[in-house]
């Protein structure tokens, strides 16, 4: 029977993957916003299957504001990075380095 | 049964998809791929019976900030950064400290789920009950304060978003309309006062 642990493992494994993706695509900045957004997703498993395990419904409102905020970060995100890419013509990782001195 | 055959192969698709998400080498493919991963997510928890969640993700996640991905991957043109992309030199390492990672959570979770009662399965749902409804019914009790919240980050995102994207272009006619209504009739007419001409 399908049980917490076996959620807890799915969410792991997105979440470690997810991280690995930060490290392994330092280029290009989309690939790291959508790694975040699946590492975001990892953890609202994990507050679902608990909110499941326990009988209480708190963690899947937690969830609800985890989507708020993780829309709102895309959005800002992506209005950054527009704005990046109209300045500099690229928004690749290596050639923001306006603040190394 | 058939229960566990349906969260083992939308967890394997999801997988898989998270993969892509991280290796392909388009970012429109990524994206591509994370919609897909956002909706096998989206019913493993319409099967652990979280269906207003579920839901909520396809609508929100992969029908608005999908799209808004979209958007801006065809919009940037990265292609040619495309060609260039592939591992970096701290991939070994990454994929090293990721599967060290991985192996231990899971060792963990499963170490540590032994001994519990009631790791077989969730508990089932009384009858006649209703996800959305239980989840109103906190929602906006206990938890009104941080909806009153989440309601003002949201407006926060949009005006920051508008105030960043949005930016005078140099060389085009618009309205001032302050500037309009403080014109003055001296600012546009000049008045000559002259002598009047003799009849010839």
């Amino acid at each position: 029977m399908i049980g917490l642990e076996h959620y807890l493992t799915v969410a792991a494994m997105l979440f470690v993957l997810s991280i690995a993706g930060i490290i392994i695509n330092r280029r290009n900045l989309i690939i790291l916003l959508m790694c975040i957004e699946l590492m975001l997703l990892a953890v609202n498993f994990n507050f679902i299957a608990f909110s499941r395990y326990l009988g209480d419904e708190t963690g899947q409102v937690f969830v609800f504001f985890i989507l708020t905020v993780a829309a709102a970060e895309a959005a800002i995100g992506l209005a950054i990075l527009v704005v990046l890419f109209r300045n500099r013509r690229s928004i690749a990782v290596q050639e923001l380095n306006t603040l190394k001195g | 049964m058939f229960h566990t055959i349906l969260f083992y192969s939308f967890a394997f698709v999801m997988f898989g998809a998270a993969i892509g998400v991280v290796f392909s080498r388009n970012p429109v493919h990524s994206v591509m791929f994370l919609v897909l991963t956002f909706f096998q997510a989206a019913v493993l928890w319409l099967l652990a019976e979280a269906e207003f969640l579920a839901i909520v993700l396809v609508l929100v996640y992969v029908g608005a900030v999908m799209v808004l991905f979209l958007f801006v991957v065809m919009m940037l043109e990265v292609n040619i950064e495309a060609a260039k992309r592939g591992l970096t030199r701290f991939a070994p390492l990454g994929i090293g400290i990721a599967l060290l990672m991985v192996i231990q959570l899971i060792q963990l979770i499963w170490l540590r789920s032994q001994g519990f009662a009631g790791t077989d399965g969730f508990a089932a749902t009384p009858e006649g009950y209703s996800n959305t409804k239980a989840l109103g019914a906190v929602l906006y009790t206990e938890h009104v304060y941080a909806f009153e919240i989440a309601a003002v980050i949201l407006l926060l995102a949009i005006v920051a978003a508008i105030t960043l994207t949005m930016r005078k272009r140099p060389g085009i006619k618009t309205q001032d309309i302050a500037k309009q209504v403080a014109v003055r009739a001296k600012d546009r007419v000049r008045i000559v006062k002259m002598e009047s001409e003799e009849r010839q």
